[in-house]
């Protein structure tokens, strides 16, 4: 495998209502920063996740290309995925070898709709979507078949608000208090927020890498797998395919000092900790994580570059970045990062 | 100068809905949908999918073509609960969303389920299809309507009427507390003072012929707090107490009053209140409650 490294990493301060910024207008100050990060103004090849049911217009990524600077003719690809898929296409480009630096980006404005009915559109077109089942409605499911208790959630949530609120760039979010349920057994607190805002992050191969940043982030390990789509042949308890994919990735190969998991549900955390087998040690998302801040498809990548973030800056040397995509945890993407 | 933000209302649709092809596997699902009859499909593996998948989940293989009819009734295997549907949801009420393990599936499909409330899910609850009516019925994954739990009670009202008679002994004890007085009855043999009055002795059985009149005053000797509503008690939670009438041998039982349900103690000494002369009856209701009368308590 072709050495490559996250070199640089930027997101926007995210909101929890709409700032009234277009997505290109969202993007352009994050593409610019780590443009300055990493020295980089042009790039091998460049990828975006997004999605077009967000905005609720075909093809709106296209639009963002603007905040990108595509001329002379850049070569782009897009996923309608979280970023962090962006960023796996782009590592898999780079290990081609005639390319060496790579710009991927993750933008979501969940404030312009109805999120969570909004991911009712991602699910079987027969046998679900004709239900109404909405995004909280099946996490909901799948906390029910986990079985949490209702003080290991709070504490999830009081830890990652916690957590957020030291974050600049996430949500300030109040101590969990008490509450109704939305769908039992899920209470609001236990929900992502609402949330707009972007992320961006640069890789580079080799010996670029080492040039540009003093410490990269080196890929150690990347693999992503995925389950059957339909909830009622899956064993909703376990995360088969993110146990899978950290397996792949080597996450339990060394020590993880941080693991940053793309949880948009507290219980989700429970599921994806035994997946991964982290360790008691591991700090799990100090940013606070997606219960402090979900913009929506960039919150895989946000993931990768907070792990990222701690390798470069020197706190850390062995960290794991989580991604998610899909109802209930379907597919799982596990990044591991070492200086 | 601030101003309000431009926005404008956007709706993403396809007018009249997107048609979709089934294939094979689907179509004959929903045509069996529509016919009233849930079908799975069997794989190589043998096993039955519920809702049938064109291929095998765990193996990718393509499915037999040997459709198997299950249900209609299965088992809750997981469950949500709505407490507020959404406008596209099934119902407009509160139901449960849950994982149907159907007999003679091996997977689970997941619907609504109509329990009425959140107590009345649970895994493991049996449930069954409710169905459109035929007419309605187009082959769609809504042809079920939702779910409704199995029957396992039904409501058996009973009702008989009746006119009863206090007894002598009772009307006798009833005149008494009409007039604010608390008759008892002296057992001779035994030694030993009934309240309320009585005619003859629980022990030794002899016929009862001494009445007399007791205090209105007593000692708490033993109560419970009960915090289910009861018409015969002002507020909850109140205290239903054994006062022990000085000069009795048995306690009554009588409802305790003025007092907050927690300080009420064994030993406490208390004292009938009582309705006003003019407004009592031949009735229990005379004595509103017992209430402590401030004396120490007595060793019991």
């Amino acid at each position: 495998m072709r050495e490559v490294a996250v070199i640089a990493f930027a997101q926007t301060k995210h909101t929890g209502h709409d700032e009234g910024l277009t997505e290109p207008e969202l993007i352009s100050p994050i593409i610019q920063e780590v443009k300055e990060r990493s020295g980089l103004t042009r790039f091998g090849f460049t990828c975006s996740g997004s999605c077009d049911y967000l905005a609720g217009a075909p093809f709106s990524f296209v639009s963002a290309l603007d905040a990108i600077g595509a001329w002379p003719p850049i070569s782009e690809s897009h996923v309608e995925m979280d970023a962090a898929w962006a960023l796996y296409e782009a590592w898999v480009r780079l290990q081609h070898g005639d390319v060496d630096s790579a710009l991927v980006y993750g933008y979501g404005k969940t404030s312009q709709g109805d999120l969570h009915e909004i991911m009712t559109l991602q699910l079987d077109p027969y046998y679900l979507v004709p239900l109404g089942l909405d995004q909280v409605s099946f996490a909901a499911l799948q906390a029910n078949a986990v079985g949490a208790e209702p003080g290991e959630l709070r504490e999830i949530v009081r830890r990652s608000r916690a957590d957020g609120r030291a974050n600049p760039y996430a949500l300030d979010l109040p101590d969990p208090g008490e509450e109704e349920y939305d769908v039992h057994p899920l209470r609001p607190m236990d929900i992502a927020p609402m949330t707009d805002g972007a992320a961006a992050v640069v890789l580079a191969a080799g010996d670029l890498a080492r040039e540009l940043v003093e410490r990269p982030a080196w890929i150690t390990g990347i693999a992503h797998r995925t389950e059957p789509h339909y909830l009622g042949v899956r064993d909703l308890a376990r995360s088969a395919s993110a146990a899978d994919a950290a397996r792949a990735a080597g996450v339990g190969k060394g020590p993880v000092e941080v693991a940053e998991l793309h949880a948009q549900f507290s219980h989700e955390e429970l599921i994806l900790r035994e997946a991964l087998g982290l360790p008691p040690g591991t700090a799990v998302n100090p940013s606070g994580g997606p219960l402090a801040a979900n913009p929506v498809m960039a919150t895989g990548l946000i993931r990768i570059g907070e792990a990222a973030r701690r390798i470069i800056d020197g706190s850390a040397s062995r960290t794991v970045g989580h991604a998610s995509s899909g109802p209930c945890l379907q597919q799982n993407l596990v990044t591991v990062m070492e200086a | 100068m601030p101003s309000d933000p431009l926005v404008a209302e956007h709706v993403l649709e396809f007018p009249g809905g997107y048609t979709r092809t089934t294939g094979p596997v689907i179509g004959r699902f929903l045509t069996e949908l529509r016919d009233g009859r849930i079908v799975g499909v069997r794989t190589a593996d043998g096993l039955v999918l519920v809702p049938p998948l064109e291929y095998d989940p765990a193996t990718g293989e393509s499915v037999t073509e040997e459709y198997v009819q299950v249900g209609p009734a299965g088992t809750v295997l997981s469950w949500a609960w709505v407490g507020t549907p959404r406008k596209g949801h099934p119902l407009d009420r509160p139901f449960a969303w849950a994982l149907i393990k159907l007999d003679g599936a091996d997977t689970s499909l997941v619907h609504a389920v109509d329990a009425g409330t959140v107590k009345g899910i649970r895994p493991g609850l049996r449930v069954r299809p409710r169905f459109k009516p035929e007419s309605d019925r187009i082959g769609h994954i809504t042809d079920i309507s939702c779910f409704v739990p199995e029957v396992t009670t039904m409501i058996a009202p009973v009702r008989i009427e009746y006119r009863i008679q206090p007894g002598r002994s009772l009307a006798r004890f009833l005149e008494g507390v009409r007039d604010g007085i608390f008759l008892a009855g002296r057992c001779t043999r035994c030694d030993k003072v009934y309240v309320p009055y009585r005619t003859t002795c629980p022990e030794c059985g002899s016929t009862i012929g001494e009445e007399l009149e007791l205090p209105d005053t007593g000692t708490v000797t033993t109560f419970a707090i009960n915090n289910l509503p009861d018409p015969r008690a002002p507020e909850v939670p109140f205290v239903s107490a054994y006062i022990l009438l000085d000069g009795a041998d048995v306690p009554m039982i009588a409802l305790m009053g003025d007092i907050p349900a927690h300080e009420v103690r064994q030993g406490m000494r208390v004292k009938a209140v009582w309705l006003p002369p003019e407004e009592r009856t031949l009735s229990m209701t005379n004595i509103k409650w017992f209430a402590p009368t401030g004396e120490p308590d007595v060793r019991l």
